[in-house]
């Protein structure tokens, strides 16, 4: 019953005969027709200013105090692009095929592809918006490698790509502000779909300086909200990132794909302690010259100066001599867990390894190493206070991106019409495991280049409908479920802050659907939800009213979305048993502990349908054909 | 890690038009490797707990990139470490037993919506002003196309590091906005993309900026000093350059 809409054809000619057969919308019509835009982060701004430039009429919502605070903006390392500037052999093929192989082959070929050929599009319109990217003294663009490709094929502005690419689109789209195509509301935030005839035609929406709720028509609804790894409290995600509006889709009929499949990113500052809010990513760059090391015996409590070189234990350079420290993300995090599972942790916790530069600063010279990683070490001792000039760096993995999301076809539609999902918060391009670099591509190629078109596909059959009064009684009904929900929880007589149970949830998520996860802990874990679940509503306490600004409040909603989300993840990651990038079974590994996929029973993307409170959702599936890759066990040995 | 026993002095305020004021509290028991804000966490959740409510300021990313977070703290934007936004602030730059003042922005045009909240949207209407170059999705050149010399590319980026926090206005006693401001205009104007809307940007903006009510530039530097990202007031300079520029050229 899904359909995928993928085009007919071979898979380089797909996008090309798709825009050139795409019904297009008259200008007139463009004019007459409203898109409303959720979010405003690389693919919810680009977006929002691309249609508005076609002529559209846009609406968009941020719950950020300005579009230009998402969390897009914290994206470090690069963005790639098949452009071969570097003249290394990198092609759109390349591309495409590091992407299908890099994601454990969990994607839709004619997705990947299109990405990989939009690519180098992306590169000329940032740098036309003056987005400053690194540059060769000639004046050329410069690139890096990135995530143990064998190309340079990542564009960079500094430590801060995310930032300057969101910038860039956030200058579009107030462009389009200034002109009147798009009406922008900052502080908003989406509680509700509204389906009228089994078609998306609004949403309910809630001013967050007044409290007041707000109704909003429009012909299609489009959500951009980013990722949901705050399920797990701690990630590298900002506070106010969350699943909210993605989850009300999945309420109201859209599935969900793949949602256990996380990213937990290999080098992070670890935990220091019950109060911590957040984790803050080191770039990936860092394992291009540094060296990752635990003291090869139990419990060695001695300063990592103090334990001489034969007394280390380089494990990634000792299990993979071929790729060493520079191991896909899943496969350095998982290591790194064995580690510190097993007693060799340093550091307070024990739940952390060493990253040395000390071999790098000796070969390359302090100023080398300074002109590389410079703010990152600067970054390092801000939050922890130790120089990693003179002291190996702590890291241990964090939860840093999620592949899963809302399911979409190739119009990146969901199962909902006329409700489209873009970016991180669709399941779209990255399968089982993302690549570096790839999701700044991914939110800003639906954006610019994807959606503007195929979201044509549907309006050019909506031009007869009319704007639809919000007073029609399915607005009433959605706000009316978002103003009670909002009461409930305001006056719950409970004890217990959000906080507290947020982290119940994190505890929860962490230690059952983390980096391993089977089948005893994942049964376990949909019972502790459940039963954290019912403390949330008898318990949780929520001060202050909800005709004024209460962060209080916002932040309840969406905790008590996560809860709901964290058990449909533990049911998605119980039902596939095999190993496929970031989600390790531990029943399916090999003989070595490397995980094991299985391509006979398990090459297909699930599909979450929600069946009601009371029952258990239902699993779709999208096979998944290969027609240009051969599926092999990837091997980094 | 030592432990840490503070006195809090916090503005509190319902709303816009709602009287405000400080209050007093003690928070005791923290660590010092805590960052500010997650200080600010362990008050609010005793707050919650004993049926109070917390005290609101926004804050997001907490890697010292999104802007959002903001308050003064013992006086300063962002508080006593230099280059340093609040969320990347720790406890171990303070004492135990100190009293710490924390206040909301304070100008006009960032009129104060709850405790340390304020509202920063004229930073966004100075952006729509002209803060951009016109260039429709689809109409881009190939990037190699344009090249641009490593030095000018890197003294663009400088100025286009600015996480338009509001810091600079925050610290200037005549709440100008000049910073913010000339940190996007030199970018563009820097580059050559910006060149074609060059006088127009610069003219529409500092209008903008002179309508949201912000003050004169005071040429103290108190914003070079009080910048998370550590921008150069010679930008400022080189905004009222391009602004001449822009008028003889007429």
């Amino acid at each position: 019953m899904l359909n995928s809409r993928i085009p007919d054809g071979p898979l380089a000619e797909k996008w090309t005969k798709y825009k050139s057969k795409v019904p297009l919308v008259s200008p007139a019509n463009k004019r007459r027709l409203d898109v409303i835009v959720i979010g405003t982060g690389l693919a919810g701004a680009s977006a929002a200013s691309s249609m508005a430039e076609m002529g559209y009429n846009v609406k968009t919502f941020c719950f950020q105090d300005s579009p230009r605070r998402a969390h897009s903006i914290a994206a470090q390392g690069g963005i790639n692009a098949a452009k071969n500037y570097q003249n290394d052999g990198d092609s759109v093929y390349r591309l495409f095929y590091d992407t299908i192989k890099g994601g454990d082959y969990r994607s839709r070929e004619a997705n990947v592809h299109r990405l990989a050929e939009v690519s180098s599009n992306i590169i000329d319109q940032c740098v036309a918006q003056g987005v400053p990217f690194a540059r060769e003294y000639g004046g050329t663009l410069d690139n890096r490698s990135f995530g143990g490709v064998q190309v340079s094929r990542t564009f960079y502005a500094r430590g801060q790509t995310g930032q300057q690419l969101l910038l860039g689109a956030y200058s579009a789209l107030s462009r389009q502000i200034a002109k009147g195509n798009v009406t922008m509301y900052n502080r908003h935030e989406m509680l509700d779909i509204v389906v009228i005839d089994g078609k998306a035609r609004g949403v309910i929406v809630r001013n967050l300086i007044t409290g007041e709720y707000e109704r909003h028509f429009g012909h299609a609804v489009v959500l951009a909200t980013g990722g949901y790894g705050n399920v797990f409290y701690l990630s590298t995600n900002a506070m106010g990132s969350n699943v909210t509006a993605a989850w009300k889709a999945y309420k109201k009929g859209a599935m969900f794909g793949n949602p256990c499949f996380t990213q937990i990113h290999p080098t992070c500052i670890p935990v220091s302690g019950e109060y911590q809010s957040k984790l803050t990513l080191m770039s990936e760059s860092l394992r291009n010259d540094g060296r990752i090391w635990v003291p090869n015996k139990k419990g060695d409590d001695r300063r990592p100066l103090d334990i001489p070189e034969d007394e280390r234990d380089y494990y990634l350079e000792r299990r993979y001599p071929a790729f060493g420290n520079l191991v896909p993300r899943d496969v350095a995090s998982r290591a790194a867990k064995e580690r510190c599972d097993t007693g060799f942790g340093v550091g307070p916790t024990k739940l952390a390894v060493y990253l040395d530069f000390k071999d790098a600063i000796k070969r390359l010279g302090q100023d080398v190493v300074s002109a590389r990683y410079g703010n990152l070490f600067e970054m390092y001792e801000k939050i922890t206070g130790d120089d990693p000039y003179t002291t190996p760096m702590r890291i241990y993995p964090a939860v840093h991106y999620t592949m899963g999301g809302l399911w979409v076809d190739y119009n990146l539609m969901t199962t909902v019409p006329g409700l489209f999902a873009i970016g991180e918060c669709n399941f779209s391009d990255h399968g089982a495991n993302r690549l570096g670099a790839s999701a700044l591509m991914q939110g800003l190629a639906d954006g610019y280049f994807v959606l503007p078109y195929t979201i044509g596909e549907y309006l050019s059959n909506d031009i007869r409908t009319p704007t639809i009064p919000t007073d029609h009684e399915e607005f009433d009904k959605a706000e009316k479920d978002a103003r009670d929900r909002n009461d409930r929880l305001l006056n719950n007589d409970g004890s217990r802050s959000v906080e507290s149970l947020h982290r119940d949830l994190g505890h929860i998520m962490w230690e059952n659907c983390g980096m391993a996860r089977n089948e005893i802990n994942l049964t376990s874990a949909i019972s502790e939800i459940q039963s954290l679940k019912r403390d949330f509503w008898d318990k949780v306490s929520v001060p202050g009213r909800d005709d004024v600004l209460n962060p209080e409040l916002e932040k309840a909603g969406r905790v008590a979305d996560f809860i709901e989300l964290g058990e449909l993840m533990v049911r998605d990651a119980l039902d596939r048993r095999e190993s496929c990038g970031g989600h390790f079974r531990e029943e399916s590994q090999t003989e070595e502990g490397e995980a094991k996929r299985d391509d006979e029973n398990f090459t297909f993307s699930s599909a979450w349908e929600y069946t009601g409170e009371e029952t258990e959702p239902t699993r779709n599936k999208e096979e998944l054909t290969f027609d240009t890759v051969q599926l092999t066990q990837r091997s980094y040995k | 890690m030592a432990e840490m026993n503070l006195t809090l002095k916090i503005w509190r305020q319902d709303g816009p038009n709602d009287p405000g004021g400080f209050k007093s509290y003690t928070v005791n028991g923290l660590n010092t490797h805590m960052s500010f804000l997650e200080m600010l966490d362990v008050l609010n959740e005793k707050l919650v707990n004993t049926g109070d409510e917390p005290v609101a300021f926004d804050h997001d990313c907490r890697e010292g990139i999104c802007g959002m977070c903001s308050m003064v703290i013992n006086g300063r934007p962002h508080g006593p470490l230099e280059g340093t936004t609040t969320c990347q602030l720790h406890m171990r730059h303070f004492n135990d037993g100190d009293t710490v003042t924390i206040e909301p922005w304070r100008a006009k045009p960032f009129p104060i919506l709850k405790d340390l909240i304020v509202d920063r949207t004229p930073f966004d209407r100075i952006i729509q002003a002209g803060g951009f170059v016109s260039v429709n999705t689809g109409s881009a050149p190939d990037g190699n196309a344009i090249p641009i010399g490593k030095e000018i590319s890197d003294e663009a980026f400088d100025a286009a590091a600015c996480i338009g926090c509001g810091a600079c206005v925050a610290a200037c006693k005549n709440a100008s906005a000049s910073l913010f401001v000339a940190a996007k205009i030199s970018q563009l104007a820097l580059l050559p993309q910006g060149q074609p809307e060059r006088e127009e940007r610069v003219v529409g903006m500092v209008k903008q900026m002179d309508d949201e009510g912000f003050g004169h530039c005071t040429n103290t530097g108190a914003c070079e000093a009080e910048c998370p990202k550590e921008i150069s007031v010679d930008y400022i300079r080189k905004m009222n350059w391009e602004f001449h520029r822009a008028n003889v050229k007429g």
